[in-house]
């Protein structure tokens, strides 16, 4: 959603590894960050939840026998816009499109709904996927925010 | 805290598995662990999931009714979902699992949930009885997020939206 030259007000920045512990600091993180905008409980809840998603991603698929660092970019835009960017170094996907289909998962004796991708694209506005095989993921979630006056 | 089991024997046997604190990828092991280990023991054929103190979940959790909903099945049993707060029920209905368990809302007779905490703390002296469990999920007590008034119409709208943008 953020323009090419919207301005940033604020950004954070947090490196932390793989582990599933950080899955909740993460979207605790990401939720106390966006705070400041003074978002309804429903819209922190969505925020947290993709932020879950992606996090678990990395760690679950990225870095799926190994501990790696993931690395997550928050920035609050003019005009009540979130964005978060979460980027790992792992094994990246081979087929983007495919990986994005509702229920397509790679780990289903894990339990992985393979719902992730579609929670992300539901919760938030915009969701960008960018992958290279053994390079890493990032994934880029934005949404903007109801403010108070609307 | 954490999970609580009972076994209900009435006409048909139930198993109400109470989970709280939060859902995820990290959590979702223990859960399912305690609730498979509670289910082969007392083989229910309805088996109800209480999401009531739940207050986040993932799609781990939408993993963890699949997988409980694939081993009732296998014996011919029913999953069903328990009074899910709001934004917790959006996470569902966003992926669908009420196709696979119901969401039933009950009114918990607060007698019942004593029942299912009494026999938590009893779980020691009870030989050959461990129909209850606890097990310790992260509960975030500064995020209380099951207080907001999302109706359904607007998760459907969220659904539906389209906005793909791929590379």
């Amino acid at each position: 959603m953020p323009a090419k030259k919207t301005k940033i007000l604020n950004e954070i920045k947090l490196s932390f590894p793989s582990l599933s512990e950080n899955e909740r600091f993460s979207r605790l993180a990401v939720s106390g960050f966006a705070s400041q905008l003074d978002p309804q409980v429903d819209e922190i809840s969505d925020i947290k939840t993709a932020v879950s998603e992606a996090v678990t991603n990395s760690i679950v698929h990225a870095y799926k026998n190994e501990i790696g660092k993931i690395e997550l970019v928050a920035r609050i835009y003019e005009d009540n816009v979130i964005y978060i960017k979460i980027k790992d170094h792992g094994c990246g996907i081979p087929d983007i499109k495919k990986a994005m289909e509702p229920l397509f998962t790679t780990s289903p004796e894990e339990e992985r709904a393979g719902l992730g991708f579609a929670v992300m694209e539901s919760f938030m506005d915009k969701l960008k996927v960018l992958s290279k095989e053994g390079k890493g993921t990032s994934v880029i979630l934005t949404k903007k925010l109801k403010t108070k006056l609307d | 805290m954490g999970l609580k089991i009972y076994d209900e024997v009435e006409e048909k046997s139930k198993l109400t598995a109470y989970i709280s604190g939060e859902i995820d990828h990290h959590s979702a092991k223990s859960i399912r662990k305690e609730i498979d280990i509670n289910v082969e023991k007392l083989k229910p054929t309805d088996l109800y999931l209480d999401f009531s103190k739940v207050d986040f979940m993932d799609s781990s959790g939408i993993g963890l009714v699949m997988g409980r909903y694939k081993l009732q099945s296998e014996r011919g049993g029913k999953v069903f979902i328990q009074n899910p707060p709001p934004l917790i029920k959006k996470v569902m209905l966003v992926a669908g699992i009420n196709k696979l368990a119901k969401i039933v809302n009950i009114d918990v007779p607060l007698s019942e949930m004593q029942k299912a905490k009494e026999s938590v703390k009893n779980c020691d002296n009870t030989e050959g009885q461990p129909d209850v469990v606890s097990v310790d999920v992260h509960k975030n007590d500064a995020d209380k997020n099951n207080t907001s008034e999302n109706s359904s119409e607007e998760v459907e709208g969220n659904a539906g939206k389209e906005n793909k943008n791929t590379k």
